[in-house]
């Protein structure tokens, strides 16, 4: 007889060869694939150097994605990424993943098939919480782990207690995963679950398409979450099936797991939920927030950049055009997309309306190039930070949203919705 | 592990962001990061910092993104130890892994002042002023943070055990 457990618990403890964990265990844990980016790997490499070992625990298991400046946005950037290049050629990595076959890193791994169910992810980027949307285990941390990691194939992690949500009832039109994860983050606050795990379940989670699976899981880290995790099933074996020949290891949550709390949301009349300045809890129901003008519209990111997000943004731009004075600046998560979205006419329909669409990396998202914001300009965007400053001045606003709204308010110019159009 | 310096008070959540702006990310160089920590929160930073200075702040401190240039540009700047009421999770691991000691108390940043000269004593968790009119005792360290931060960080820690 073992002990019940959450499908956390179940991973964690298959990774540090114990048959059982509970939360507040510290644990050593064996990763499955470790990833950094062109900000945290020059970092991670130097430490890993400094460890003073000779090669990688193992050349198949590290990713690296330049995707935060790249294009490289100028001298030391580039140097970053050659650093990168040079540190993955010489240690023979399998994955260094620059634009032309890359994209951002939280959309291209589960895209290409790197992460299946069962695993034990850890990554020099917080939104690595992404990956609980395939039954992963996948967590953040900063580069000096990532380094040790990339010497030992090894980590230590705080096994944490989970809080699990139960969403129940019916999704209203233009409703989705952000919505989701925008109202929970507002209930819960922005450390409302930090050290812990969120684990999202009930029917709507269940009928629930992969991509906005990911963009909650994605979106975890934002009320302090070490990961965000949800139960795979058909939908999930269905969207890795044809993406590795890896074999997934499918767990679930024991019935009488303990969990810390059990929340039940009903979701029957959700609005879509907008993050108002400077902080991703501080969240309205679209009606409630004012028809506040708008300078740039971003549509992207590791959050909302995948491909159902920019199909449904063309729907609504569709023989529409962005208002006057907007800037409406669309990022393909990855290059598979972008080519996918040329291919079926939706780069077409949105430049027709007036954006500009970029390469496919994080681009505005944090700041640092392309569509960065001047004092005193306000930005609605589907990305998942809007702290002081992150897109630009520290006197600009950024709004957060799903990709609908963001659509729709960059045809009215101002925050609103696709019923109003 | 005792210390001693002068108090900076900060408020809740402050984020990576604000320690360290996204701008100043493309590069590998500490001083970078040291001479723009707070450089849009507080201007008034980096120059006026000695040695040795304590950061008190609110609830969730370091929240945000996992750029390790955050407690980095903290430690680099001068700053012995980092008090708080809580910590975002990947900055707690952050600073210990690059050996910058934080102590979790809910009561410092109400019982101190900005510029309060105190000593802070690692293995009680004491705070308290010169005169010792003002006294707090944070939450113990956790061992096995304890021997990362007593080895100067996770580097040396592996590099002395070969391992975990
Ligand atoms: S898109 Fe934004 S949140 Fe996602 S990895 Fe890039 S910078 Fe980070």
């Amino acid at each position: 007889m073992t002990n019940p457990m959450t499908i956390t618990e179940k991973i964690l403890a298959a990774h540090a060869d114990r048959d059982w964990v509970s939360p507040g265990d510290l644990i050593k844990v064996q990763v499955d694939l470790a990833l950094a980016n062109d900000i945290t790997a020059p970092l991670a490499i130097q430490v890993f150097y400094e460890i003073g070992k000779e090669g990688v625990f193992d050349p198949e298991k590290i990713v690296l994605v330049a995707d935060h400046f790249v294009p490289n946005k100028d001298i030391p950037s580039a140097r970053q990424v050659k650093l990168m290049r040079e540190f993955a050629l010489k240690q023979g990595l399998r994955h260094f993943l620059e634009l032309r076959d890359g994209g951002i890193e939280h959309v291209i791994l589960p895209e290409k098939g790197m992460v299946v169910p069962g695993d034990l992810v850890i990554g020099a980027d917080s939104h690595t919480c992404t990956y609980g949307a395939l039954g992963a285990f996948s967590t953040g941390v900063g580069s000096t782990d990532l380094g040790v990691i990339m010497a030992t194939g090894k980590s230590w992690l705080k096994v944490p207690p989970t809080i699990k949500l139960v969403f129940e009832g019916e999704l209203m039109h233009w409703v989705g995963g952000k919505d989701l994860i925008l109202f929970t983050i507002g209930e819960l606050g922005v450390e409302g679950a930090t050290y812990k795990t969120l684990e999202f379940s009930g029917e709507v989670i269940k009928t629930l398409p992969m991509d906005q699976r990911l963009t909650m899981a994605n979106m975890a880290v934002e009320a302090g979450a070490k990961n965000g995790i949800i139960e795979p099933d058909e939908i999930t074996e269905a969207y890795i099936a044809p993406r590795t020949e890896r074999k997934p290891t499918i767990l679930k949550s024991d019935e009488d797991a303990s969990y810390e709390k059990v929340l039940h949301f009903n979701v029957d009349g959700l609005e879509p939920q907008v993050a108002c300045p400077h902080s991703p809890d501080n969240v309205r129901p679209i009606s409630k927030v004012d028809q506040i003008p708008l300078d740039q519209v971003v549509i992207g990111s590791c959050t909302n950049g995948r491909f159902t997000d920019l199909e449904e943004a063309a729907g609504i731009l569709k023989g529409r055009s962005a208002a006057k004075g907007i800037q409406l600046i669309v990022m393909p998560g990855s290059t598979l997309i972008y080519k996918e979205a040329i291919r079926q006419g939706i780069l077409e329909t949105l430049t027709e309306a007036g954006a500009i669409i970029g390469p496919p990396c994080c681009g505005p998202c944090l700041g640092g190039h392309m569509g960065v914001l001047a004092e005193g300009e306000r930005a609605l965007s589907t990305t998942n930070r809007n702290f002081i400053g992150r897109m630009g001045d520290p006197k600009s606003e950024v709004y957060l949203s799903n990709p609908a709204i963001a659509a729709a308010s960059a045809v009215l110019g101002r925050i609103g919705s696709p019923e109003e159009l | 592990m005792q210390y001693k310096g002068r108090v900076w008070i900060f408020g809740d959540h402050v984020d990576t962001d604000a320690i360290i702006p996204a701008r100043f990310l493309n590069v590998t160089d500490k001083k970078v990061f040291s001479e723009n920590c707070f450089v849009d929160l507080r201007p008034d930073f980096h120059g006026a910092v000695d040695p040795g200075d304590i950061i008190v702040g609110g609830r969730n401190f370091g929240c945000g993104s996992s750029r390790e240039h955050a407690p980095l540009a903290i430690k680099e700047a001068g700053i012995s130890v980092v008090v708080a009421k809580s910590f975002a999770r990947i900055f707690y691991r952050n600073a210990f892994n690059i050996g910058l000691p934080l102590l979790e108390s809910e009561e410092a940043a109400d019982v101190f002042s900005e510029k309060d000269r105190v000593l802070v004593d690692l293995g009680s968790g004491e705070i308290k002023d010169e005169e010792d009119t003002k006294r707090v005792v944070a939450k113990p360290i956790p061992d096995f943070m304890m021997e990362i931060v007593q080895s100067g960080g996770l580097v040396t820690y592996i590099k002395e055990k070969g391992d975990f």
